[in-house]
């Protein structure tokens, strides 16, 4: 970097973009997400068959020419179905991601913050839903509000909000005592500006990488739910409902398991390799070259 | 003979910015029963080059790149890891700067002095337990643990940080070293808590006869207790010989740097316009913790009395040192004062109007008015946010800039306390500790406060640095026609500083006074033990006028 005097000085965010577009790595791994939601988000103008196509005489046939990654056994093609599988799983992974991250961002840095009988009440209120089964949690919810997509992202963001929540929590309750959160008090910072500009940044560390390893598990839990009867429905598909069903034909028609397991495994190490690039690029005291 | 010789040591680190050469070509000599003091500021590579000795560096990205350490006629740097092993269990100790933290707390002290000889790699040295225990227990006795044999069994926390050193000082000698290296043992130490470790350690090296290397930056603490000096700077040696040499009849220029930084005597620009209006007044504070160690329901125990009862004012232009030793309640005071604090009774008054009751809202345009300074500038500048984001955050929120002069603004304050225009973008770890007390120095005024409570600001730097953010402390005082309260253990820090001096100890006020008259005639004994103190430190500077 220069230093040249820019007005208004760099920020956080800026510089961070700046290093993560040195590390390659990460950078490999924005290209493969945004390749994967763009190709998601085009499925139905570029996907070879329609994703319920039946041909009965070709089921389970191994990758050929006509279709490149086989069949299932009802003769779909399974490429199809992957691309339109992706469009489900990644939908889950980042919004249900994405609720749980705010939900338990702001209520983990509430509760560390200002601790005392707020964080006692809040923290129960955490221990109570991590106690409730899950089971009984998703059936109440279908006997209530029958089945529904938007359910989907109810029920997953009630679940792993709760450990975000606790990470954020832990974080911040080590911060609140540095002198710089003191400074800003004395300064007569309002709260939630302190909240805000001190404290959510230095949690984020911890909070990205969790993240990157929430995604994969939702999208995986997706599939759990839809095998529960909530989510989605065959013949629509998801990666973890791939994944399902081609374990079950794992030795007669590997093909079935091992394309959507590609799938799932490029969105993770992207993850992974962009997770691990922003940390280092959100953190100043890595160095800058 | 010596019994341990260097010659030509030299250690670089490897990284990515290229080889620093953190001790380049350094040769010194102990004897037994001889004190070397190794004294440098921070970065001089005083503390590596006693870690590469013992192999105690992170390697890569440490690597020796050439010299000898002749141990007992056997070379330190080139042996095998399981001779360094010995060496370290029979021959060689390290007492460790930060008694706080170099304690195992989920281990009795006990338990942890008699591992070295219980659990010994010489099948022939182990010992029983119960005959390690008689050992251990008689060593704590001579390193000054009163009832040895009940505190065999105590947990660290049980421990107040000068006993903690003692026990580390006892670690240290129990496998009966033939040289003992002490790296800042009383850095972390109250002062008066530090004459009673430098005499025991002292007396300690006369009994056994060991060698010491004692690694420090402070030259008060040296002069009473080293036999040679070695002043070392940027990895390189400046000066050796005696320490009367080097006090007294130094030719080096950085050895005088180092001596003309140690502040003494009175202050130099005594006071100036001093006016009777009382800014700051402090009526009957009481600031009380719940004691959450004491279980049993006796009224007395209940709270912890950080400020027990305190009155004190404060007028305005004047700067009032106030001095007490760690646990004394002077910070909690501070923080009070600011209403940081939560108080529990008695009030404050700001320019006549009562803060104490006033709540966060209410509070906001005194917030304004009065600001501090914290201690360790590496904990009070938050690590994610640039230096003009520092200082641009309490300008805009205050409305004292708007977006068009924030620039111009935040560049006058960086002026104003001495740091460069291009470091605007930089991070805080990318300072170093001075210049990080400069960031936070320029947040404090940045408000154009009328008050400042100044915690400890420079007992974490080193000397010249600290000299130097003292000038600028007072030059700032007297530009802005600023208060200031200045909070510090130090007594010739705060006799350098300030008008006058409130002494406080266990939360209330000992003796209070003008600065000289008091340091010329103190009345309580307390006072007198602390000046005392400081007294054994600084004799030989005495000398030098």
């Amino acid at each position: 970097m220069t230093d040249v005097i820019v007005e208004g000085g760099s920020s956080l965010w800026k510089d961070a973009w700046i290093k993560l577009s040195k590390n390659r790595l990460a950078l490999f791994g924005l290209a493969v997400l945004i390749l994967l939601i763009g190709i998601s988000l085009l499925t139905p103008l570029i996907a070879p068959y329609g994703y319920e196509a039946q041909n009965l005489d070709m089921g389970a046939t191994p990758p050929s020419l006509q279709h490149w990654l086989g069949t299932d056994i009802f003769g779909r093609d399974m490429l199809t179905r992957i691309m339109y599988g992706g469009r489900v799983s990644l939908m889950v992974g980042f919004i249900a991601t994405a609720v749980a991250l705010v939900i338990g961002i702001l209520w983990g840095a509430i509760a560390g913050f200002f601790g005392g009988r707020l964080d006692a009440i809040m923290m129960r209120i955490v221990d109570v839903l991590y106690a409730l089964p899950f089971m009984i949690f998703i059936i109440l919810l279908m006997v209530v509000f029958g089945r529904n997509i938007l359910l989907l992202f109810l029920a997953i963001g009630a679940v792993e909000w709760l450990t975000m929540a606790r990470i954020v929590r832990s974080q911040v309750m080590s911060l609140r005592n540095q002198e710089f959160v003191e400074a800003a008090n004395s300064l007569g910072l309002s709260q939630w500006t302190i909240i805000r500009r001190h404290i959510i940044p230095n949690t984020l560390g911890p909070v990205i990488v969790y993240t990157t390893l929430t995604i994969p598990s939702v999208m995986l839990l997706e599939a759990f739910l839809s095998f529960l009867g909530l989510g989605i429905q065959p013949p629509e598909s998801s990666w973890g409902l791939l994944i399902n069903y081609g374990v079950e034909t794992m030795e007669e028609f590997p093909w079935l398991l091992i394309f959507p397991g590609i799938a799932l495994s490029l969105t993770l190490f992207a993850l992974n390799f962009l997770g691990d690039g922003l940390r280092d690029a959100l953190d100043p005291r890595t160095s800058k070259d | 003979m010596a019994i341990l010789e260097v010659t030509g040591l030299k250690v670089y680190f490897h990284t990515r910015n290229g080889v620093v050469k953190a001790v380049d070509d350094v040769s010194f000599s102990v004897d037994s029963g001889e004190t070397l003091a190794i004294v440098g500021e921070s970065g001089s590579g005083k503390s590596v080059t006693c870690y590469s000795l013992l192999d105690l560096l992170p390697k890569p990205p440490a690597k020796i790149e050439g010299g000898m350490a002749l141990f007992d006629g056997k070379d330190l740097l080139t042996c095998t890891p399981e001779e360094m092993r010995q060496h370290r269990c029979n021959d060689i100790a390290v007492i460790f700067q930060d008694p706080m933290t170099s304690l195992n707390p989920f281990l009795t002290i006990g338990e942890q002095l008699i591992e070295p000889l219980i659990y010994h790699p010489d099948k022939e040295q182990v010992q029983t337990r119960v005959e390690a225990k008689k050992n251990a227990v008689a060593l704590l006795d001579e390193v000054g643990i009163i009832d040895s044999h009940a505190r065999f069994d105590c947990y660290p926390h049980e421990f107040s940080g000068g006993m903690r050193q003692r026990v580390m000082i006892a670690m240290a000698l129990i496998t009966e070293p033939k040289l003992l290296i002490c790296d800042e043992p009383t850095t972390a130490l109250d002062v008066t808590i530090q004459a009673q470790i430098l005499k025991l350690i002292k007396k300690l090296q006369e009994t056994r006869n060991v060698a010491v290397i004692f690694i420090s930056h402070d030259l008060g603490v040296v002069a009473g207790i080293a036999d040679k000096v070695l002043v070392m700077c940027d990895g390189t040696i400046r000066e050796s010989g005696d320490t009367d040499n080097i006090f007294y009849k130094t030719q080096n220029d950085y050895t005088k740097k180092l001596l003309a930084a140690i502040p003494e005597g009175a202050k130099t620009q005594p006071n100036r316009t001093k006016s009777d209006e009382t800014l700051i007044e402090v009526t009957h504070l009481k600031t009380y913790f719940k004691n959450q160690l004491n279980t049993n329901k006796n009224e007395e125990n209940r709270f912890i009395k950080a400020v027990d009862d305190v009155s004190l004012k404060i007028s305005r232009g004047e700067i009032l040192g106030l001095v007490g030793e760690s646990g004394s309640g002077k910070s909690t005071l501070g923080r009070s004062i600011l209403q940081l604090a939560p108080t529990t009774a008695g009030s404050v008054k700001f320019e006549g109007e009562i803060l104490t009751g006033l709540n966060a809202k209410k509070l906001v345009p005194w917030r304004r008015k009065m600001q501090m300074i914290f201690q360790d500038p590496y904990a009070s500048l938050n690590p994610r946010m640039t230096v003009f984001q520092t200082l641009s955050e309490p300008l805009l929120y205050h409305g004292i800039a708007n977006k068009k002069n924030i620039a111009s603004q935040v560049r006058q304050l960086m002026d104003d306390v001495g740091l460069s225009q291009n470091q605007l973008r930089k991070y805080p770890h990318e300072f170093s500790g001075g210049q990080r007390q400069r960031i936070a120095i320029g947040r404090a005024i940045a408000t154009k406060p009328e008050f400042i409570i100044a915690d400890e600001p420079v007992s974490a730097l080193d000397v010249t640095i600290q000299a130097q953010i003292l000038d600028l402390i007072l030059e700032l005082v007297e530009r802005h026609n600023l208060t200031m309260m200045f909070i510090s253990h130090d007594l010739s820090v705060v006799r350098y500083i300030s008008d006058r001096v409130v002494i406080m100890n266990r939360g209330v006020i000992i003796e209070q006074g003008d600065t000289e008259e008091l340091w010329a005639a103190p009345k309580q004994d307390y006072t007198k033990e602390l000046l005392a103190a400081i007294h054994m430190l600084i004799q030989s500077q005495n000398a030098l006028e």
